[in-house]
């Protein structure tokens, strides 16, 4: 091969990566302190919010009319609950942990640091905008803001900054991804960046569709009285339905990031190996795939969508189930070999020689092991008929505090605890009470969720209400709602250990003793992947594909045949 | 899902497998691996065929597309919802137009002889609401411009409530808001007497 440099030509040659510098690391390192300081302070706001919430349903005590200086509803309260907990922490925690995973990965610098700045400001405008309306309760449309509920503008502005901010963030990832191929034609790119990567084009088709909702019908209506032109109205039924192309792929950008943390770190927490790294990579495509052409599964109760698209999105939710299967059991033979590593024995004893004293690893254990239940009702859930059985009952708060609430947060718990030392430099305080903190989480996701899933399938309770002030309350509900205190109480001490724990791990001056790194869990077979495992274009475009094939068609009637007979209204 | 399979020993806590990929080779899959993926295909293939079966031939479904109405006009002579409520078919045979609004059902009480099928129509005047009765398979959502349509067969007597379920606003202090709105389906025994309990089962 001959060495071609001349500048403006493409250089054949393999030119080494730039060397990834300590001042460079500072960098990344800042930025994703910074992003996991905001997912932290979000957190902390929107799970006391939860507390009351679950404290009203069970009629323990309505704390709302003691809030109405701050917060004048519950229903202001449980649109901060879900936009803070499930945008806010979530997308700045997973935006820092991949910019910090996502370089020392790959093992080079980001090509464009300030592209990354950039993307965290933008971020943060957007949350502030959002923040505004939302506290002064000008935008109590919960965090899915269904039309013809409007709110304010600055709330729609203040999405679209964050959603534009994350973008920014993969952006600048992407960049960095195709630098690096090019300094490494003949390389497999590692499997956290790549994953990483995955995730964040994942997040990028997802978002196109939300980004058209508030785009091209909520700004519109909502700038109108701002800007005094006519409101032109819309249909409730197409918001809808380019609302939930987002609102699937959304669960995937919470969970993949936990994923890479399972599949990738904790198996080096416990001395483990990959069991299979092709097969992970695989799982990552997949998912890249399957997880937007399945919005339906969340529309099989509406109106105007015939049954046949819903049972097609109902196959697609199949087939974006089949990764998550082959994790189920590919993490755990990587953890087994960990086990046995530390002298496990037996078909099952060897569980009790994980790692469980370290408790960033007990914490994602746990994670996994609630996630379990929480993927078993998911398949429920997108059993099209069976769907009608718990379709908006208290059966879906309880399944996405098993997911979300408890496999992606319990996990970044688990992760923080490793990573905010890291990033700080001080000591973890304390590993006993961090091990308090996940453990507790956990026994009260698992009160807590296992309650609200009977109250929704056995009794019909309807999810998003202030139930306390329902007229239908009934006292049959009364051993599901005392379950759920129990559950209410381990949770709200173990969110208290859990700010306690990183606000003096920040604070006291208690330096690392020894470095700590990344842990990056090794493959049990050094072959690399095969390369089709390693290209983009299939996977990719065949993605672009079933988004066209599945929401094409629907997408393009609902268009054509929308009515704009809906004004927006405000009704809070 | 291309895959190969080679039959080599590295299980857990084994060595690393022996045998070296080709550059653009099939992907290894241990054996047990395989297992469990042919499993979760079967599995899957289960499900939907489940899920196919009660849909097709037992008719439990969920709504399509129906029909589509101005919000604006449903008070308009010629429109069903004009006057919401119930109508009889046939005997045992009924129909239900029903409007969901901020912040009550229209109508917020129907009464039924034990054994009727009900076949509801629904929409929405403002906002999006949902709806469920308690113990049937009729949980749909009402979105304002479009006709929601289930149908249901009450076999056993008692007070069924239905309660909107999707988030449709709530004035701070107002008597009245999302969480009150509901209403009752009342199945009547064949001697007609009304059982006040609840059906909860």
């Amino acid at each position: 091969m001959s060495v071609q440099a001349i500048p403006g030509t493409q250089i054949k040659a393999q030119a080494a990566s730039p060397a990834l510098t300590a001042e460079h690391l500072k960098q990344v390192d800042r930025i994703a302190g910074l992003n996991i300081l905001v997912a932290i302070l979000a957190l902390s706001i929107g799970a006391l919010l939860g507390v009351f919430q679950g404290l009203e349903h069970a009629r323990v005590i309505n704390i709302y009319p003691w809030l109405q200086p701050v917060i004048k509803t519950y229903y202001q309260g449980l649109t901060l609950h879900g936009a803070l907990n499930a945008i806010v922490w979530t997308t700045f925690f997973i935006c820092g942990f991949f910019t910090f995973a996502f370089v020392r990965s790959l093992n080079r610098p980001l090509k464009y640091l300030w592209m990354s700045w950039l993307a965290f400001g933008v971020m943060v405008l957007g949350l502030l905008t959002a923040a505004v309306p939302m506290l002064t309760n000008q935008a109590s449309v919960l965090y899915t803001f269904y039309p013809p509920m409007l709110a304010d503008w600055a709330f729609y502005v203040g999405l679209t900054l964050l959603v534009v901010g994350s973008w920014i963030v993969g952006y600048s990832m992407y960049f960095t991804y195709y630098a690096w191929r090019k300094e490494n034609p003949e390389k497999r790119a590692p499997f956290i960046a790549l994953a990483a990567t995955i995730t964040m084009v994942l997040w990028q088709i997802a978002t196109l569709g939300v980004a058209a909702e508030i785009l091209f019908i909520l700004l519109p209506n909502a700038l109108a009285p701002v800007l005094g032109f006519t409101a032109p109205g819309m249909d409730p039924l197409l918001s809808r339905t380019l609302f939930w192309w987002f609102g699937h792929p959304l669960v995937y950008f919470w969970l993949l990031p936990a994923y890479v943390s399972w599949y990738a770190m904790l198996p080096a927490q416990t001395n483990g190996k990959m069991f299979s790294e092709p097969l992970a990579r695989l799982v990552f495509w997949l998912f890249l795939l399957f997880s937007t052409p399945v919005g339906f599964h969340h529309q099989y109760a509406d109106p105007g969508i015939p049954e046949i698209w819903k049972y097609i999105h109902m196959i697609f939710t199949f087939g974006v189930g089949f990764p998550s299967l082959i994790t189920a059991f590919t993490v755990v033979a990587s953890l087994e070999i960990g086990a046995r590593a530390r002298g496990g024995k037996g078909y099952l004893r060897w569980i009790t020689r994980l790692n469980w004293g370290d408790p960033s690893y007990a914490a994602q254990n746990l994670a996994m092991i609630l996630f379990i239940f929480g993927g078993i009702g998911g398949l429920i859930n997108a059993s099209y008929n069976v769907n009608m059985a718990t379709h908006n009952t208290m059966w879906v708060p309880g399944h996405f505090h098993l997911t979300v609430g408890s496999a992606t947060t319990l996990t970044f718990f688990g992760i923080s605890y490793w990573l905010v030392p890291k990033l700080t430099g001080r000591k973890l305080f304390t590993p006993k009470l961090a091990l308090a903190q996940a453990w507790t989480w956990f026994f009260g996701m698992l009160f807590f969720a296992n309650a609200y899933h009977i109250l929704g399938l056995v009794f019909s309770v309807p999810r998003r209400t202030m139930l306390g002030e329902a007229p239908y309350y009934s006292s049959q509900w009364t051993p599901q709602m005392i379950e759920s205190v129990v559950g209410l109480a381990f949770l709200t001490i173990s969110a208290t250990l859990y700010f306690a724990i990183m606000l003096f791990t920040v604070l006291l001056p208690r330096k690392l003793d020894k470095p700590i790194e990344m842990p990056v869990a090794q493959p049990l077979d050094p072959t690399p992947a095969p390369k089709w495992l390693d290209t983009w274009w299939p996977w990719l475009n065949g993605a672009i594909a079933l988004v066209i094939l599945s929401y094409g068609p629907m997408l393009f009637q609902l268009i054509r045949d929308a009515q704009n007979w809906s004004r927006g209204i405000r009704v809070w | 899902m291309s895959e190969h399979e080679h039959e080599t020993q590295h299980s857990t806590g084994g060595e690393p497998g022996a045998e070296a990929h080709e550059e653009n080779g099939w992907l290894h899959v241990e054996k047990w691996e395989g297992v469990w993926i042919r499993v979760a295909v079967a599995m899957t293939v289960v499900f939907i065929a489940a899920i196919t079966v009660a849909a097709m031939s037992f008719g439990i479904t969920v709504p399509g597309a129906t029909a589509r109405i101005n919000p604006m006009t449903l008070n308009d002579p010629e429109s069903p919802f004009a006057n919401p409520g119930i109508r009889e078919l046939a005997p045992g045979k009924y129909e239900v137009y029903m409007v969901a609004q901020t912040w009550n059902f229209v109508p917020d009480r129907i009464e039924v002889p034990v054994g009727s099928e009900v076949t509801f129509y629904l929409t929405a005047r403002d906002v999006i609401h949902g709806i469920k009765i308690a113990n049937t398979n009729v949980n749909m959502m009402a979105l304002p411009g479009q006709v929601s349509v289930l149908r249901a067969k009450f076999d056993k007597p008692g007070v069924y409530n239905y309660i909107c379920h999707e988030y449709c606003g709530y004035v701070a202090n107002a008597p009245i808001g999302h969480h009150t709105m509901y209403g009752q389906l009342i199945v009547t025994a064949p001697d007609n007497t009304t059982e006040t309990v609840q059906v909860t089962q």
